[in-house]
C-alpha cells in the first residue's frame, strides 16, 4: 500500500509538469521540450540553496524565476529568431545541462539535515501522510492560481493565442510576447516540480530530468482523453483532470513495477503506455 | 481617414519567385466612405487590405490613418483603429473558446488585457443583447465553443465583435466567400447595417459583382497591382450593374 502512496505523492509532485505541458502544448499549441532541462534546473536550484542554508522561503521564488528564464529563452529563440519550437526547446535543454552541472558543481547533491517543505510542519506523525497533506495544499494553491489566471482577460488572450493567431493579432495582442510569457510560465511550473521532487526524494541529480517530458505529456494526454469523453469546456475541470492524469500516470507505472516488471524497462513501459492512451481513442473511433 | 501614398510592394525581391504585388498605389479613403474593391485573383486586393491592416509592410510609400503615420506599426498596434473580418470564418474567431470569451476579447481590442476577471453578470447581459440583434437565437448559446457554430453564424458574430469596442475602420476581406448564398446575404446585410449605424470607414473586397453594386459608395477595380477604375460620387450613383460586368470582359 505504501508503494501506491509513494506513487500518489510522486504524481502530486509532477502536477507542475502536467500543468506546464498543458499550458505549452494545449493552450499555446507549442511542442516545448525545454522541460527536461528546466525540471532539473528547479531541482538543482533547490538543492544548492537548501544545502547552503539560504532562507527556505527564498527557494521557491528562486526556482520559479529560474524556470521562467529558461522558458523565456526558448520563447525568444522561437519567436524572434523564427526557429522551430521543438529545436528551440532542444537547444535550451542542452545548454541547461551544462548550466545545471556548473551550478551544482557535481553530478548529485543529497539534502542531509536540511529543512525541507515536507518537514516544515507536522500535521500527522506519519511522514508520508504528512507529505500528502502538504502536497495537496501546495497543488491546490497552484491550481487555483493558474485557474484564476486563465479566467482573467489576460488569460482569455493567452488561450486565444494558441487557438487563432490571426484573430488575436487583429484584436491587439502581441503574440510573440504572449508566447514568451506562456513558455516562461510553463517552465516555471515545470521547475516547481523539480523543487518538489528534490525535497521529496531528498537529493538532486543531474539525470533526474532525462525523459521527464513524457510524464507531462502522459498526464496531459490522459487528461485530454477524459476532456473529450466528457466534453469538458470548463477551465477548472480541465486543470483538475490534468492533475488527475499526473496521478493516474504514476499509479499505472507503480502498478507495472509491482507486478514484477524489470525496473530497467520502466522507460519502455512508459513510452508504450503513452502510445496506448494516444492511440486507443483513435482505434475505437475508426471502428464506429 | 486612410491615406496610401506611393505604395509599392514586391515579394521575394531579386529572387526567382519575385512577385510584384502593388505598383504605385495612391489612395485616399475619406471618413465614413465604404469602398468596395473588385479584381481578379492576384490583382493585389488582399495585399492592399493587409497593407492597411499592418500585416504586410510596403517596400516603398507611406500609410496614414487620420493624421498619424502608421507605416511601421504592426497589425496588433493598428488594431486601436482597425477591426477586421477575414475570408475564412475560422480566422476571425477562436474556435475552442466560448462565444462569450470571443466577445470579451473583442471588447478589449483597444484596451490592455489585464489580470482582472472582466466577465461578470452585467457584461454577459450586454453581450446577450448585442447578439440577439442578429435574431439567430445565438444569445442562449454564449457558453458554447465558437467552433460548434456554422460558418455563417461565426461570420455574423465576427461582424458584431468588431463594434464591441471603439472602431473607426472596418476591413472586410471576402467575408462571404466561404458561405452559402443565404448566409452570405445575412452577413452582407449585417455588415451594411453596422457600417451605417456606426459610420465606419470601410473597405470590402469581393468577387461578387452583385454585392459590389449593391453595397458601398465607391468602387475600385484592381489589375496587376494598380487601381484601374475608381468610381465615386455621382458616377457611383448612376453606374449600372452591367458596367461592372464589362470591366471584366
Amino acid at each position: 500500500m505504501d508503494f501506491f502512496l509513494t506513487a500518489l505523492l510522486q504524481g502530486l509532485c509532477f502536477s507542475g509538469i502536467g500543468l506546464g505541458i498543458y499550458i505549452s502544448m494545449k493552450i499555446f499549441n507549442i511542442p516545448d521540450i525545454t522541460t527536461d532541462g528546466s525540471y532539473t534546473l528547479g531541482g538543482v536550484v533547490t538543492a544548492i540553496m537548501l544545502t547552503n542554508h539560504l532562507p527556505s522561503y527564498l527557494v521557491l521564488p528562486a526556482v520559479v524565476v529560474a524556470g521562467a528564464i529558461a522558458g523565456a529563452l526558448t520563447g525568444l529563440i522561437h519567436t524572434k529568431l523564427k526557429i522551430n519550437a521543438l529545436l528551440a526547446g532542444i537547444l535550451v535543454m542542452t545548454a541547461l545541462y551544462s548550466i545545471n552541472l556548473t551550478i551544482m558543481g557535481r553530478s548529485d547533491l543529497p539534502l542531509v539535515n536540511t529543512p525541507t517543505l515536507f518537514n516544515l510542519v507536522n500535521i500527522t506523525a506519519d511522514p508520508n501522510q504528512n507529505s500528502f497533506w502538504i502536497l495537496i495544499v501546495f497543488v491546490v494553491f497552484i491550481t487555483l492560481l493558474i485557474g484564476y489566471l486563465l479566467k482573467t482577460d489576460f488569460g482569455i488572450a493567452m488561450r486565444a493565442t494558441g487557438n487563432s493567431e490571426s484573430m488575436i493579432k487583429a484584436l491587439g495582442v502581441n503574440t510573440d510576447r504572449m508566447k514568451i510569457i506562456g513558455l516562461a510560465l510553463a517552465n516555471a511550473l515545470t521547475a516547481v516540480s523539480g523543487y518538489l521532487i528534490t525535497q521529496f526524494q531528498g537529493f538532486a541529480d543531474m539525470n533526474m530530468g532525462i525523459g521527464i517530458v513524457i510524464v507531462g505529456l502522459g498526464s496531459v494526454i490522459i487528461g485530454e482523453t477524459l476532456i473529450n469523453w466528457f466534453s469538458i469546456t470548463s477551465v477548472w475541470l480541465s486543470l483538475a483532470v490534468v492533475l488527475l492524469g499526473a496521478v493516474v500516470f504514476q499509479l499505472v507505472l507503480a502498478l507495472t513495477l509491482s507486478i514484477g516488471v524489470d525496473a530497467n524497462l520502466l522507460k519502455l513501459v512508459t513510452a508504450v503506455f503513452v502510445l496506448l492512451i494516444v492511440s486507443l481513442p483513435k482505434i475505437s473511433f475508426q471502428k464506429s | 481617414m486612410i491615406d496610401l501614398k506611393g505604395i509599392h510592394k514586391t515579394f521575394n525581391r531579386g529572387k526567382a519567385n519575385e512577385v510584384i504585388a502593388l505598383t504605385g498605389i495612391d489612395l485616399h479613403v475619406a471618413k465614413g466612405e465604404f469602398v468596395v474593391i473588385v479584381g481578379s485573383n492576384g490583382s493585389g486586393k488582399s495585399t492592399l487590405l493587409n497593407m492597411v491592416a499592418g500585416s504586410i509592410f510596403p517596400s516603398e510609400g507611406t500609410v496614414n490613418l487620420g493624421d498619424k503615420d502608421v507605416t511601421s506599426l504592426p497589425d496588433y498596434e493598428r488594431s486601436r483603429w482597425i477591426a477586421r473580418v477575414f475570408q475564412n470564418p475560422l480566422s476571425g474567431t477562436a474556435p475552442d473558446l466560448s462565444i462569450l470569451d470571443n466577445f470579451r476579447l473583442a471588447s478589449l481590442r483597444t484596451h490592455k488585457k489585464g489580470l482582472g476577471i472582466g466577465i461578470d453578470k452585467a457584461y454577459i447581459q450586454s453581450v446577450k443583447e448585442v447578439i440577439s440583434s442578429l435574431e439567430m437565437g445565438l444569445e442562449n448559446k454564449i457558453h458554447q465553443p465558437m467552433g460548434t457554430l456554422s460558418g455563417g453564424q461565426r461570420q455574423a458574430l465576427t461582424l458584431l465583435m468588431t463594434v464591441m469596442d471603439k472602431c473607426e475602420v472596418l476591413l472586410l476581406d471576402e467575408p462571404t466567400a466561404a458561405l452559402d448564398p443565404r448566409s452570405a446575404d445575412v452577413v452582407m446585410k449585417t455588415a451594411d447595417k453596422l457600417i451605417k449605424d456606426y459610420q465606419l470607414t470601410s473597405i470590402l473586397i469581393t468577387h461578387n459583382l452583385k454585392d459590389a453594386f449593391t453595397y458601398g459608395n465607391r468602387i475600385l477595380q484592381m489589375t496587376e497591382g494598380k487601381i484601374i477604375h475608381d468610381v465615386t460620387g455621382e458616377a457611383r450613383k448612376t453606374i449600372k450593374q452591367n458596367d461592372l460586368f464589362e470591366w471584366f470582359a
